[in-house]
């Protein structure tokens, strides 16, 4: 197995499966101001996820294009977190989804600025801006949403307590980070969870939220085991280049 | 029944070129940083700006269009505000 394409998969599935939930929002936002901003989001993480297939596909060396890694896979070989297919719920639950990944992907990209790779340095040069200012619009609303009405609480709880589960695997290795570890690419987990969970604590305590006691935790998506949900995202994804192959427009 | 609609802000951008702010629109947002927030998604999208002022619109105040007449004619017969009476004289640069 080539541990660079593994890792870039990882990156840039990550970056397609929730750009694609977000632009779902489109149209649909609760407010046209923030409909727009959902849409901005997806728009960037759908930037990232074509920059990191490109270099992806260079490094796979089989002649895929982006467009074919994002379009052309099956599921299993999809190695997105789980936590980033769940359907969006309400607009609380989008923003808790936002929150708890956005957290993990400033520390990460703040690390990866660094790597000994080039092109995955300027990738998330580019991308740990973008994530700044995600982090900061997701984190604004977990703190008016908890600290806001009865209902805005109750609600944005009840996503914390059903997202939760899915965290862990944020900071999921193995084989793969252990090689690319080793020679200066990817950096270790164990500072990203740390920075993580204090930033997490610290908000979700302004936004008067409780962590839930959690004694399930799943995992899979790193290794292409996926939850019901992934099947029906790809299924909307890759209609066009199933039912039209090579189109372009 | 309780207004359930957050308020209404006025939001001002400077482009990378200009020296002060323009009024570019207004947006709703439930207080002043997420409207700064709303104005960077929505009022900003095309690098139309290095800065943004909101300010909540019930703060703005507006003349009385129906005054002016006595606000805005007086000054038309008052040419010579305009400093174009001036001889600039020879070896006056940059004028």
């Amino acid at each position: 197995m080539n541990s660079l394409f593994e890792y870039l998969l990882r990156l840039g599935d990550d970056s397609l499966i929730i750009g694609h939930r977000l632009s779902e929002w489109c149209g649909h936002g609760p407010i046209l101001e923030e409909d727009i901003a959902m849409t901005n989001l997806s728009l960037d993480f759908i930037g990232q996820a074509t920059s990191i297939y490109k270099y992806a596909g260079e490094v796979e060396d089989k002649g895929r294009s982006a467009d074919d890694l994002a379009f052309l896979r099956f599921d299993r070989e999809y190695k997105n977190l789980i936590l980033l297919e769940q359907p969006n719920g309400d607009f609380g639950m989008t923003m808790m989804k936002q929150f708890l990944f956005d957290s993990y992907r400033k520390p990460l990209f703040e690390r990866l600025i660094h790597s000994s790779d080039d092109m995955i340095a300027a990738i998330a040069a580019k991308s740990l801006k973008e994530t700044k200012y995600h982090l900061k619009h997701s984190s604004e609303w977990i703190i008016r949403l908890g600290d806001g009405t009865e209902e805005s609480r109750n609600r944005v709880q009840d996503s914390l307590d059903t997202l939760w589960r899915y965290t862990s695997e944020l900071f999921f290795e193995d084989s793969v980070d252990e090689e690319l570890k080793s020679s200066g690419i990817v950096p270790s987990m164990d500072g990203i969870k740390k920075d993580w969970s204090s930033y997490v604590g610290e908000i979700l305590n302004r936004a008067t939220l409780t962590i839930p006691i959690n004694n399930w935790e799943q995992e899979g998506g790193r290794k292409g085991m996926h939850s019901e949900h992934l099947g029906y995202i790809l299924t909307e994804l890759q209609y066009m280049q199933r039912a039209y192959p090579g189109m372009e427009w | 029944m309780t207004n359930k609609e957050w308020p209404l802000w006025e939001v001002f951008i400077r482009s990378k070129q200009g020296l002060s702010h323009k009024h570019v629109g207004s947006l709703r947002a439930a207080d002043a940083e997420m409207a700064i927030e709303n104005a960077r998604d929505v009022y900003t999208r095309r690098s139309e700006g290095i800065s943004i002022w909101v300010t909540e619109s019930n703060n703005m105040f507006a003349s009385n269009p129906n005054e002016a007449d006595s606000l805005y004619e007086p000054s038309d017969s008052k040419i010579y505000r305009h400093p174009t009476f001036y001889e600039v004289p020879d070896g006056i640069e940059h004028m």
